[in-house]
């Protein structure tokens, strides 16, 4: 790292290049930059992203198998993450940040449960894990043309015992049906030291119920509508946390007493809207 | 005798005399009872309009490089009628109601959907720098603000405060003709108009390529307007602008300010600011032996 890359203000938008574009799946793009400030972010961090002329975004910082490098992964579903996703190889985009908390890793026997991006940070906390931690990777998907990350997961976990389970809700690949079925029969069977969540917002509402009912330290990271990424707008607010300055990260201890976590959200007015 | 922190801005009685500025965090009753808590001394509520608004598209909020924010959020806000209903079982946060409109009547519509909720003032904004056909656009149109708070003051025995900011009228003729319309306080003021451009890709940051410029570059410019207004006019003033220390409270106090408000300090240091500057203000009280903010205001006017 460079030592000006320190002193760089975070609430600054820098500008960065796309280096490469990854397709892993039709609807999902990583892309790929050199910043050595996001290379070295905690799992569960997250930039605003800029794509200029269209929206800025929060996106969850995800790793690169290059030093010195970082990238995002994004689902084409809005305007502002369609034209994430059309960025091209050379194109410009800013960046702010890292903001938010990050995941608190325990050791042994630990549970991951990703859905879509969702896995993103998932797949930063496997770089953080001990080689002796006994690692299962839920990965939940509709369909088998949805799946990614599968390989990514096994290969970051091959000095580690491991287990990388697919669940698709087709049956199209992996086990068929939801993902939170699979969380619910695994936390029965064994004990887990850590269970960590992040996806659609149900999921992780199931996730974060079957571990906290039974004592499983359990976090999720939540995803809210966000414009300013450092506690100044409120649109993020989750009951009377700030999803990007008290989280994303937040234990089922903490989320078992707000009452809007997995029932509703607030839309670009702040009008709470149910899931 | 302890000093208190208790202020009061003509009729309104405030335990504390930092409260949140529009515009920031202001969407939750659960954030607002939080902020309470931290030692707000009142929050004021982003500004409402008749219908729900989503604002501009982001980039809306970022750092300048040199210090302060920019911001074009575009008054996003769920509407009056939807955060009268959010806030309807309030019972201990004082609350300021901002309400942002282009006519009387749509300030006056607005008015009466907080008839069954726990409200201490209304704040009209008449300063939002970035968004067409309100805020500033009204604020500089001295007929058009008569009218408003004459209609305003006929429909709330609720306190009043007119939120001023620089536009391109003199903003001193707004304040007087808010005076003379019957206004219980003013505030003063809002972010500049402002914008910043990317060098990289060369082109305006903000969505909306204007925006408002606030933190602590625009302080001084904030508290020579306080000082202007508080002394040229009897009138109780709110001052806010880049304010993020018990010294910055403590300037505006002297410059004519019964209370202040905070909006950037909390992007830059969280909700723990309103407590810091409690404190500091406390410890500054017992220095200079002052029991009463009151004591302090306006006392720079004397040089």
């Amino acid at each position: 790292m460079r030592w000006w890359d320190l002193q760089r203000n975070s609430n600054h938008t820098t500008i960065v290049t796309i280096e490469k574009v990854i397709d892993e799946t039709p609807t999902v793009r990583t892309l790929v930059f050199s910043d050595s400030i996001m290379a070295n972010v905690l799992p569960g961090q997250f930039a605003m992203v800029w794509i200029p002329g269209i929206n800025e975004l929060p996106m969850s910082v995800m790793i690169s198998k290059e030093s010195g490098k970082a990238a995002f992964t994004v689902r084409k579903h809005g305007l502002a993450s369609t034209g994430l996703f059309n960025i091209k190889v050379g194109e410009k985009i800013g960046i702010r940040g890292p903001y938010g908390n990050a995941f608190d890793i325990k050791q042994g026997k630990l549970l991951l449960v990703g859905g879509g991006t969702g896995l993103v940070p998932m797949m930063r906390l496997l770089t953080h894990v001990k080689s002796t931690d006994d690692v299962t990777v839920l990965i939940g998907a509709k369909s088998k043309d949805e799946v990614f990350f599968e390989d990514l997961a096994n290969d970051l976990l091959k000095n580690n015992s491991h287990n990388v389970i697919i669940s698709t809700d087709d049956g199209s690949y992996g086990e068929k049906g939801f993902v939170t079925d699979i969380v619910e029969k695994l936390v029965n069977e064994s004990h887990f030291d850590g269970v960590y969540t992040c996806g659609p917002e149900k999921m992780m509402y199931k996730t974060v119920q079957s571990a906290h009912s039974r004592g499983i330290f359990v976090q999720a990271s939540l995803e809210r509508m966000m414009k300013c990424g450092v506690g100044i707008c409120g649109s993020c607010c989750v009951g009377e946390d700030l999803a990007c300055k008290d989280g994303t990260i937040f234990d089922g201890n903490h989320l078992s007493k707000n009452n809007e976590f997995g029932h509703s959200h607030r839309n670009k007015a702040g009008i709470l809207e149910d899931y | 005798m302890e000093p208190s922190l208790s202020t009061s801005i003509g009729k309104i009685e405030l335990n504390s005399p930092a409260m949140l500025a529009s515009g920031i965090l202001g969407i939750s009753l659960d954030v607002f009872n939080r902020l309470y808590r931290s030692g707000a001394g009142a929050v004021v509520t982003k500004s409402l309009s008749i219908e729900p608004w989503e604002g501009y598209p982001n980039p809306t909020i970022f750092s300048v490089n040199g210090g302060g924010w920019m911001n074009a959020v575009g008054l996003s806000n769920p509407g009056a009628s939807n955060f009268a209903k959010m806030i309807e079982n309030n019972q201990d946060v004082p609350i300021i109601v901002s309400l942002v409109g282009s006519i009387p009547e749509d300030f006056e519509m607005m008015i009466k959907e907080f008839t069954n909720c726990n409200v201490t003032a209304f704040e009209l904004n008449l300063s939002c720098p970035h968004v067409a056909k309100v805020g500033l656009e009204v604020g500089d149109d001295p007929e058009l603000v008569k009218k408003i708070v004459t209609t305003v003051k006929n429909s709330t025995s609720i306190p009043v405060i007119a939120k001023v900011g620089l536009g391109t009228t003199n903003y001193l003729n707004t304040v007087e003709i808010a005076i003379d319309s019957g206004i219980d306080a003013i505030t003063a003021i809002n972010t500049v108009r402002a914008m910043a451009i990317d060098v990289e890709t060369q082109r305006p940051i903000l969505s909306n390529k204007f925006g408002g410029l606030s933190g602590t570059p625009i302080k001084p410019i904030a508290l020579r307007c306080v000082y202007e207004i508080a002394s040229k006019y009897d009138i109780p003033i709110i001052g806010c602008g880049g304010i993020s220390t018990w010294e910055d409270a403590i300037e505006f106090f002297l410059a004519g300010a019964s209370a202040i408000q905070l909006g950037s300090a909390i992007g830059d240091n969280w909700i723990n600011v309103f407590d810091d500057i409690n404190k500091g203000v406390l410890q500054y009280m017992k220095q200079k032996n002052y029991s009463t903010i009151d004591e302090m205001v306006g006392l720079a006017k004397k040089f």
